[in-house]
């Protein structure tokens, strides 16, 4: 096998953790790896902020009364929930963490293509946050993260408007990354790296930046529209003063639905990683799985009115867009059969990065199958904001995104950090993520399925049990997701040394130092092998990669 | 790799008379609104609009004259996607019954 790149087994004096220890030398960087820390623990921070809320919405919940808050109050709550988790975990985690940190490593490249504004992207993003904390603080909003007209427009007087834009804000720090990512793909890939050797986490996030710089600017017109005409009364929305009623609706989806792919997306792109490391085996059919992506962020543009069968659009478009959004389960199947594919045959070794992985192909399944249930038009009039909603879109976007995340958190923290995690608790937190994560939805998919609305802060008796089940869950859940965080940190100090390449894995990152300096090779490598190339890596790991 | 791409350089006079045209242009848009045209009092405001929009994209934003291809694909894939969300939008709006 071929490779120029730096293979030093010992962390180099100088990497890009201990080049510069000042506040400034971080606030100011413009080394992607650094904003990647940065992101990282700005959006650990709301992702906690975010699930201090959905607690409190589980614990309300806990009895078929109102008895822990006001219904006002649970309004807020949940907005909050949804507001933050959508705009300020979701959405930025896996680009902005482990796609800002990987995107110029796994291409050879030295940083991405415009650094500043990379950095530039990390303050919007707080500048974002700091807005949604301020509302918080101040009486916070009670829409629902979707923002619906007329109730945004014309009724709720909570801070609409403070709301959207910390939204707004936030929307052009992804516009940013996803510029970045695409002038980095396809200007400052190594020498030999071609189009077909990439890897699937490179394809990922350059389908996924697509949506961002095609979907956000209308989200964020779509905010400045409902500005406008709850500020100045102009009739874009409102019938009585001109508008049309659905329009935000469409303008909203046409943004919000891709959303789900901008989240997903780069989750898949880490699996795909995982998969082939973990059973040793090039991937089951790299072309279909690439281009599965780009076909995920295109069809993703096409289905964005199956959130909107029963709010009064025409039938005609009802049965496109349902005949459509069947259409999108297609490229989002090619993947997991391609996965499954790889692993046949493969040498499987059960380290905490497969489980991840595992996990997110079963509960991203069930997600995605259920996401079939909705787009069927006849379902759907039965079920729509019920809990089987809910249920779904969890199983989407926490199954799958953060299945995803933890994945890969934990398959490139020896690259982050320099240091091992402690196996054993890091397998003990899967198992507790995946047993809390189906305790707390699954029941939510009968709850929905015998009719129990969203959005209530109480219910009749007869849903208690399956209620009580789910903030059980919760709270499994919730452990699973402190554990990872604090032995991460315990990491950092006592966490064995790691090696360049603790798990024998391809890909160009694995080929610099661990952690990497801070222009990341010491050479430019020259790639002259496909990707994933494992049956030319050495497979000590059979006896299992880290033991511990 | 074309880093010598050979943007069309503008004198800072062409700029400014561009900027004078879209100018000249908002002054008639809203000329227009005071004239009562009927139906066709928002096609000629989207028709000023669409000059204006397209001369800031071909000159402010130096796509004319770009020889960079991913300039040109980017142009395109905007204006595919925006065909898509007026395009299905209108699937809904021309054919709801209860309009």
């Amino acid at each position: 096998m071929a490779s120029t790149a730096v293979t030093a087994n010992q962390a180099p004096k100088l990497n890009y953790l201990n080049n510069g220890h000042s506040l400034k030398s971080w606030l100011l960087t413009t080394d992607h790896k650094r904003i990647a820390i940065l992101y990282l623990i700005s959006v650990t921070t709301f992702f906690f902020l975010g699930g201090f809320f959905a607690m409190l919405i589980r614990l309300e919940l806990l009895t078929p009364q109102g008895d822990l808050m006001q219904a006002d109050t649970y309004n807020k709550v949940f907005t909050m929930h949804g507001m933050i988790m959508v705009f300020f975990f979701l959405i930025p985690v896996v680009p902005a963490v482990l796609g800002n940190f990987l995107v110029p490593l796994m291409i050879g490249a030295k940083d991405l293509a415009f650094p500043r504004i990379n950095l530039l992207s990390w303050y919007l993003y707080v500048v974002g946050g700091l807005l949604i904390s301020h509302v918080m603080l101040t009486g916070g909003v009670d829409t629902g993260w979707t923002f619906y007209s007329p109730f945004s427009t014309e009724y709720t007087n909570t801070k609409i408007v403070e709301a959207g834009l910390a939204a707004f804000v936030a929307g052009f720090s992804s516009i940013f990354t996803g510029l970045n990512f695409i002038v980095t793909i396809h200007r400052m890939r190594a020498p030999g790296l071609t189009w077909n050797r990439l890897p699937l986490f490179i394809w990922a996030n350059y389908a996924t930046s697509i949506i961002m710089i095609l979907g956000t600017p209308v989200v964020a017109i779509t905010i400045i529209l409902v500005a406008v005409e709850r500020l100045f009364h102009l009739g874009i929305f409102d019938p009585r003063l001109g508008g049309d009623p659905l329009l935000f609706q469409h303008l909203f989806w046409f943004y919000s639905h891709p959303a789900v792919y901008i989240m997903i997306l780069p989750s898949m792109g880490v699996i795909s990683e995982l998969i082939t490391c973990f059973s040793r085996k090039r991937v089951f059919g790299y072309n279909f799985i690439a281009l599965s992506s780009i076909a995920i962020a295109v069809i993703g543009f096409l289905v964005w009115a199956h959130h909107m069968f029963v709010a009064g659009i025409s039938l005609y478009a009802a049965m496109i867009f349902s005949f459509l959004t069947f259409f999108v389960g297609v490229p989002s199947a090619v993947k997991v059969f391609n996965w499954t594919a790889t692993l046949y045959k493969g040498s499987i070794t059960y380290a905490t990065p497969m489980l991840y992985a595992f996990g997110f192909m079963g509960l991203f399944t069930i997600g995605g199958l259920t996401g079939l249930f909705l787009a069927t038009l006849g379902i759907d009039v039965h079920v729509t904001d019920t809990y089987f909603v809910v249920a779904h879109f969890h199983y989407v976007m926490v199954g799958g995104v953060l299945m995803g995340y933890l994945g890969g958190m934990h398959f490139w923290w020896p690259k982050i950090s320099g240091r091992m995690y402690p196996e054993g608790w890091a397998k003990l937190s899967a198992l507790l993520v995946f047993v809390g994560f189906n305790l707390t939805f699954f029941p939510q998919f009968i709850l929905g399925y015998v009719g129990m609305p969203r959005r209530y802060w109480q219910y009749p008796p007869e849903f208690q049990v399956l209620n009580v089940l789910s903030t059980a869950g919760s709270s499994v859940l919730a452990m699973g997701y402190l554990l990872p965080m604090i032995y991460f940190l315990w990491s950092l100090k006592y966490g064995p040394i790691a090696e360049a390449n603790p798990w024998h894995a391809a890909g160009l990152e694995w080929k610099t130092t661990s952690p990497p300096p801070t222009f990341n090779f010491d050479e430019t490598p020259v790639v002259t092998w496909e990707a994933y190339n494992y049956d030319e890596i050495p497979d000590k790991e059979l006896e299992a990669p880290v033991v511990r | 790799m074309s880093e010598h791409e050979e943007h069309t350089t503008h004198s800072q006079g062409f700029y400014l008379l561009i900027g004078a045209v879209l100018l000249v242009l908002t002054a008639t848009t809203v000329g227009a609104a005071f004239v009562n045209l009927g139906p066709f009092n928002p096609v000629v405001a989207l028709l000023i609009a669409t000059v204006k929009a397209t001369l800031v994209v071909l000159f402010f934003m130096h796509v004319k004259g770009a020889s960079e291809k991913l300039t040109g694909a980017v142009v395109v894939a905007g204006f595919f996607f925006l065909a898509i969300l007026l395009s299905l939008s209108l699937a809904d709006y021309l054919t709801r019954s209860w309009r």
